[in-house]
């Protein structure tokens, strides 16, 4: 088969373009170039490309597969980096890998494999494509500590239909850095990315105030009756659920306070005691893996990237969904919430804020 | 594979192969006072002696460098010092990042610069260096160098012309052209990377260097020179002049792309006989550049960074091209182009095609 491989310079999709070269496939190299990673660090005159995409021409070299790097600066600018910022400004809190996932990666990577006439495009993410009796199926990673299901939630089915994830079945990391040594790599030592991509040195604050100043700007920190306990510094600077910088208002009446809704609009901060909460979370943007369902279906959800699953059941209302939890909880907007039956991604969407915005 | 990326490096020359291949054994620094060091020079002078009649300027005029860069920055740091800088639109990297704060003389549909807004810029500001390419890299545009300097001359200003990619494919004289500086590059005319040369016209001919170093060069670029590299410049430039034969096989090649939905970028101009822009609407040119890679051919696009990556062409922008700009890829034919090679490039040409144009609804990144 052809493969596109998605190669970061990482050592997770560099060991995804060796195993697949070493199965006998026919492995195309490409690297995304999603920003100016002179201008991002700061560094001036540094090339607008970071030692990532140097490393995976190394490895592509290595391999002695062809590699090549896309230039998909102003689409990640549009869809990521100015999503993110307006995002916060809408009072709700972004995650950009899954956005840039929804787009960049799996909408055009598929593309362009597609184009190149690749059967499939592969990546370094950590989860399984199972395929079942009515199709490819998404799952969990077998390794619990590095699944990253929750993030590639909007694979939409024709775009898993494309795709190949040979990480999912690796028992865990250091087996997969063992691969990256045992095939001379280069970069089997390499750290695991951190944080958020596009913002390598300094404060993703920064970033957010460069493209959208309103939503630094300051505001009151009330209680949900109105009343106000502080003052803050834009509500980008908070998320739901959140306990830090609250100032004084952190601790009253001896219970622990923790934010439970930002205001656009007015600029204030709610807060409240953390045993406040919501069992009805409603999602826009679904993506659905399964039919869906028109009554509602038992499953579990997880509305953070690293959070414990809760016991729920969800029902579709057009591109939207309703999820009833079965406890309350505080789903923070902007958030994903993804729908899981044991090991399998069943869907998932983003939540939306409580007032419909 | 079929290499048609001429322009981007031409393959060696057998002239130039030998010539580097007997120089490398002359061991000697020809700064040297002994008898090894007098053999090196005479390498040296040699081949300066060769590149000057070649293209027009006194043996005494013609300064070595690394490279078609480093000659550009030479001319323009050193000629350009209190003049203002006029710079056509379409130049290469090597003049437009040397030349940061220059007024743009604008170019028209075809990639021609306009003489008349230079009569302009001229008649409006002080003394000037205008930078002007002879044929340029991405669409083999020819400009109208002569009449340029002619402009120049009378309005008491300098013309710096990077000759890169003209020379060894058309004539290139520093002398009838009138200009006062030259650019000349190794391997783009078939010698080995690493060499090229400034010639200048006699009155600005001792001019500062970039590097001092050790005094080479009449004082006008320190270092050794790499002796070995110039002799196979010179020979592959004594070699190199006409590639007017390859003009057949590029309008063939040009037809096939043309056929298969392409569109000419610069097709009115006067052009370098190797060289062809071709647009293929509402398909990114890094798709068509691997796609065709992928197919056996090698081509290239805009201006490849050094992470590899293709950015959108500033000379077909300059043309007025608009999207267009980000959809061209370059062919360019070496000397030893066969016609086997056009027809690999138009049987894959027209699969990539047919392939790619149907994704005219994909979102252009």
């Amino acid at each position: 088969m052809r493969y596109v491989v998605a190669m970061s310079g990482g050592v997770d999709s560099s060991v995804v373009a060796g195993l697949l070269r070493d199965a006998g496939h026919e492995v195309i190299g490409v690297t995304l170039q999603l920003y100016d990673h002179g201008a991002a660090t700061g560094r001036k005159g540094a090339c607008c490309a970071g030692q990532d995409i140097h490393d995976a021409r190394r490895v592509a070299d290595r391999l002695g597969i062809p590699h090549y790097v896309i230039d998909a600066e102003t689409r990640f600018a549009q869809a990521v980096i100015a999503d993110f910022a307006d995002t916060y400004a809408a009072g709700e809190t972004p995650v950009p890998c899954v956005r840039c996932n929804q787009t960049v990666k799996f909408a055009d990577l598929t593309a362009l494999a597609r184009d190149l006439g690749a059967d499939r495009l592969a990546t370094g993410h950590y989860v399984r494509r199972v395929d079942g009796p009515d199709g490819p199926e998404l799952h969990r990673a077998v390794d619990p500590a590095r699944d990253q299901s929750w993030f590639l939630f909007a694979t939409t089915r024709d775009q898993l239909a494309s795709c190949a994830f040979p990480l999912g079945s690796m028992p865990d990391k250091r087996a997969v850095r063992a691969v990256a040594d045992r095939l001379g790599l280069g970069v089997a030592e390499k750290p695991d990315s951190q944080d958020i991509c596009f913002v390598p040195a300094g404060s993703y604050m920064d970033v957010v105030g460069k493209l959208r100043p309103d939503a630094l700007a300051p505001g009151e920190i009330v209680d949900a009756a109105g009343a106000v306990l502080g003052r803050h510094e834009g509500i980008a600077r908070y998320t739901v659920g959140q306990g830090k910088r609250l100032g004084p208002a952190a601790q009253l009446g001896g219970q622990k306070q923790v934010v439970l809704a930002t205001d656009p609009k007015t600029r204030r901060v709610v807060i409240g005691p953390r045993a406040a909460g919501t069992d009805v979370v409603r999602l826009r943007e679904v993506n659905w893996l399964v039919p869906p369902p028109a009554v509602p279906l038992r499953c579990a959800v997880k509305l953070r990237a690293r959070d414990a699953l809760h016991p729920a059941a969800v029902v579709a209302t057009g591109d939207g969904a309703v999820v009833r939890l079965d406890a309350p909880a505080l789903p923070a907007p902007g958030q994903a919430c993804v729908f899981y039956d044991g090991e399998r991604v069943l869907g998932g969407g983003f939540i939306c804020r409580p007032d419909g915005g | 594979m079929v290499y048609l990326d001429a322009n981007a490096t031409e393959p060696l020359r057998p002239e130039a192969h030998a010539a580097l291949v007997a120089a490398l054994a002359v061991t000697g620094n020809p700064a040297s006072v002994h008898g090894a060091g007098r053999a090196a020079r005479r390498l040296l002078e040699d081949a300066r002696e060769q590149l000057a009649t070649r293209f027009g300027a006194a043996p005494a005029d013609v300064v070595f460098t690394s490279g078609g860069t480093e000659a550009d920055a030479l001319a323009i740091h050193a000629l350009g010092r209190d003049r203002q800088l006029i710079v056509g639109a379409t130049e290469h990297e090597a003049v437009r990042s040397a030349a940061l704060s220059a007024n743009v003389l604008p170019v028209d549909r075809d990639g021609v610069a306009d003489l008349d807004a230079l009569a302009r810029l001229l008649e409006a500001g002080g003394p000037a260096l205008v930078c002007l390419m002879l044929a340029n890299n991405e669409t083999g545009t020819l400009q109208p160098v002569a009449e340029a300097a002619a402009l120049c001359r009378r309005h008491g200003a300098l013309l710096h012309v990077d000759a890169v990619q003209a020379a060894g494919r058309m004539p290139v004289d520093l002398r009838s052209l009138g200009a006062h500086a030259l650019a000349v590059s190794s391997h783009k005319l078939g010698g080995p990377a690493g060499a090229g040369a400034l010639l200048l016209a006699p009155e600005v001919s001792a001019l500062a260097p970039l590097i001092a170093g050790g005094g080479q060069e009449r004082g006008r670029r320190g270092g050794t020179p790499p002796v070995a590299t110039i002799a196979g410049f010179a020979a592959a430039a004594a070699t190199a002049g006409d590639a007017s034969p390859l003009a057949a096989l590029r309008d063939r090649a040009e037809r096939a792309a043309i056929e298969a939905g392409a569109v000419l970028c610069g097709a009115h101009a006067a052009r370098l006989p190797n060289t062809t822009s071709l647009a293929l609407p509402g398909v990114r040119a890094d798709a068509q550049v691997i796609a065709l890679d992928l197919a056996g051919v090698a081509v290239s696009a805009g201006a490849a960074c050094s992470s590899g990556k293709v950015a959108t062409s500033h000379v077909l922008t300059a043309m007025g091209l608009g999207p267009l700009a980000g959809q061209a890829i370059r062919v360019s034919l070496p000397w030893n182009a066969t016609a086997a090679d056009v027809d690999a490039f138009a049987a894959a040409y027209a699969r990539m095609a047919d392939r790619l144009r149907p994704a005219l609804a994909r979102p252009a990144a």
